[in-house]
């Protein structure tokens, strides 16, 4: 009963405290959500815009976006892969091998390309793929005839370059946080260093390279700056399809109906993921005990 | 870029009759006057002897408040001008380029845009009038406007119902830009155009991200209007240009990187961005299509509850001073439709047959109709191109 009256107050701080953040879901997400639903069961007014209506004929018109969305379903697992197969050995780096003195330099350096716009530095890389750029240094040494931007290859560049740092950044902390008492168990005990990467550091940096997967997976499905810079309106993802809906097209209702199979189709890849990712952590977990 | 170097030479007398004018209409403050026929050092020597010509604070215009925020299109103003404004009123312009009107409008109809000063195409207007978007101008209130002074057939398109929505800004024609060095065969017309794109410049065409002249030069190569709704003819202009996808360089309506850096070799091209380049690069070569192609006009209107009215009428007054505009051409390489202003213009840009073509080669081109802005059939053309 003591125990009871106790946790009261904490109750009220509690709900005080989650206060914010519960209004700013129900406004900034649900909310916005529920119109979105509701405007995908609409149709286009005729100036464009959305008229009331009940109708299922904006998601029998998805079809025609398959290619968006499976160049979506293609570039963000690939775009995720070559980040974290870029960001993880120098997030080992940063971590483990690279010298105290430097290391804080060394990421404030990760993080700086942070400080200008995206849209900007997407911009210089028009410049730097185009046929004055890469190509024409390419020229130089003999070979002719490359392609860069407006190119599937230049999406991709676009990607890591700017999604580099979401996945450093969290590989980086779970590799930090290894106790480097097991690494030199690893040793005393005769295990090689890949052995020791393999058994030791790789499982216990898992959890940082979910996080990060997800961070970058996420955002990329729903990209469409990097696409319509480097890829020239010719890569096309659906978050373009999506801004050419509510922006060019003006046909609300069919935006919000892409809209909500974009949500649906993340919902159930991201709860896929989760359940994976889960599963081998316990099991790691247990194997490690 | 080169002619905004001849605004520091020494006032000519003819500029100083001009800027004297501008100053007694009240275009421009006293200071800026001063400033700019370089009278002001001599203030500094006579200041003392006759107080009276002093500079002071300027009070001409009022309070305007700091800032008006402007949605207009790339490439279209000279920086001089835009800064010569902020100095002489105080207010910051807050720039918003477009990439197309449909777009604009899109942004309208959303709301909350904020905007003061916006630069829709002839098209659109009677659509924006209709949609009670723009707001009627008090023509009082914009003294450097000389509606005789502009053909009607340029500024027709401002007046719906008797009612004037907006001033002419500048008028052009939508045509195509090649890379001599690259295209051999001078292709003369939109047919041409595609046949080029699908043979010998596969890779290396450039189609704008905007339903009315990518659609519209699709339809003219097929021999139909550059303004058709026609269902079957728009599903024939679909299919042309999604034969033509695999062989474009990029669907953007910002061309002109691509086509300085030799990756493009052939885009659809407003004829400002074509004296732009051409300057630049005098192998480039504009054409007007024989098969049709679009003529417009742009005009500066008000949206209904722009937040710095006041500072939005004085902003599209000084716009439309003739020595202004004059200005404003020799940058962005557009004609004027006002005659007070293409008299100003030096003899190079007055004869440019890109910025005034002979009177024949524009009988093929048709004026966008508002229809062809809202039709849903075209707006779901150019949606599905893109994603194809």
């Amino acid at each position: 009963m003591l125990k009871n009256e106790d946790s009261k107050p904490n109750h009220w701080l509690t709900a005080a405290l989650l206060m914010p953040t519960t209004m700013w879901f129900v406004f900034m997400l649900i909310l916005p959500l529920i119109v979105i639903l509701i405007f995908s069961f609409g149709e286009r007014a005729a100036v464009g815009g959305y008229a009331a209506s009940f109708t299922f004929e904006q998601y029998a018109n998805l079809p025609s976006r398959l290619k968006a969305f499976q160049n979506t379903m293609i570039f963000a697992p690939i775009g995720t892969l070559l980040s974290l197969f870029m960001a993880y050995p120098l997030a080992y780096y940063l971590a483990l091998r690279v010298d105290r003195r430097y290391k804080f330099i060394l990421l404030v350096l990760v993080i700086v390309p942070f400080w200008t716009s995206l849209l900007i530095r997407t911009y210089a890389w028009i410049f730097i793929l185009g046929g004055r750029g890469i190509p024409l240094m390419l020229e130089w040494i003999g070979i002719e005839g490359v392609r860069l931007v407006n190119t599937p290859g230049a999406v991709l560049i676009g990607i890591v370059y700017g999604y580099l740092p979401l996945m450093v950044f969290p590989i980086f902390v779970s590799l930090e946080k290894i106790d480097k008492n097991l690494l030199e168990a690893s040793n005393d005990l005769g295990g090689t260093p890949f052995k020791t990467f393999m058994q030791i550091t790789l499982p216990l940096s898992m959890l940082g390279v979910a996080t990060g997967c997800m961070l970058v997976f996420i955002l990329l499905m729903g990209e469409f700056l990097i696409p319509a810079f480097l890829g020239g309106g010719k890569v096309f993802f659906i978050g373009n399809a999506l801004v050419d809906l509510f922006l060019q097209s003006r046909n609300w209702p069919f935006g919000s109906a892409v809209s909500v199979t974009l949500v649906v189709i993340m919902l159930i890849t991201v709860s896929l993921y989760m359940r994976l990712t889960m599963r081998t952590k316990t099991g790691r977990d247990e194997s490690l005990m | 870029m080169s002619k905004i170097n001849k605004e520091n030479k020494p006032i000519t007398s003819e500029k100083l009759m001009n800027e004297l004018h501008r100053y007694q209409k009240g275009s421009i403050t006293r200071r800026h006057f001063l400033e700019v026929t370089g009278l002001g050092a001599a203030m500094t020597v006579l200041g003392t002897a006759m107080p009276s010509l002093l500079p002071r604070k300027a009070h001409a215009f009022g309070n305007l408040g700091n800032r008006l925020v402007f949605a207009t299109w790339p490439n279209y103003h000279n920086q001089v001008n835009l800064d010569e404004f902020t100095k002489m009123t105080g207010v910051h312009l807050q720039m918003n380029a477009f990439g197309s009107n449909e777009e604009m409008l899109a942004k309208l109809q959303a709301g909350g845009t904020g905007w003061d000063v916006i630069v829709p195409t002839n098209y659109t207007i009677t659509n924006y009038v209709n949609l009670g978007l723009i707001q009627p101008l008090d023509l009082s209130r914009l003294p450097n406007y000389d509606g005789s002074a502009n053909d009607p057939m340029f500024a027709g398109p401002a007046t719906v119902n008797g009612t004037v929505y907006c001033v002419p800004k500048n008028w052009g024609t939508t045509g195509f830009i090649i890379n001599t060095k690259k295209i051999k065969s001078s292709p003369k017309s939109w047919k041409d155009f595609f046949d080029v794109t699908m043979g010998a410049g596969s890779g290396h065409t450039i189609v704008h991200d905007y339903q009315l002249t990518t659609i519209g030069a699709a339809l003219c190569a097929l021999g139909y209007s550059f303004n058709s709704i026609d269902p079957n003819e728009l599903a024939e202009a679909e299919a042309l240009l999604i034969k033509s996808k695999p062989h474009l360089f990029a669907i953007t309506s910002d061309y002109q990187p691509g086509m300085r850096s030799g990756d493009a070799w052939m885009s659809i091209c407003w004829n400002g961005d074509a004296t732009q380049l051409k300057n630049d690069l005098p192998e480039m070569d504009y054409v007007i299509a024989t098969d049709g192609g679009e003529i417009w006009t742009d005009f500066y209107a008000i949206p209904t509850g722009a937040p710095h009215l006041d500072a939005a009428y004085v902003f599209i007054n000084y716009l439309q001073d003739p020595y202004i505009q004059a200005r404003e051409a020799s940058v962005h390489g557009y004609a004027p439709t006002d005659s007070r202003a293409i008299a100003l213009q030096p003899d190079s840009l007055g004869s440019d047959p890109i910025l005034h073509p002979a009177a024949e080669l524009l009988n093929g081109l048709e004026f966008g109709a508002a229809q062809t802005m809202t039709d849903p059939v075209r707006a779901e053309v150019i949606a599905r191109f893109k994603s194809a």
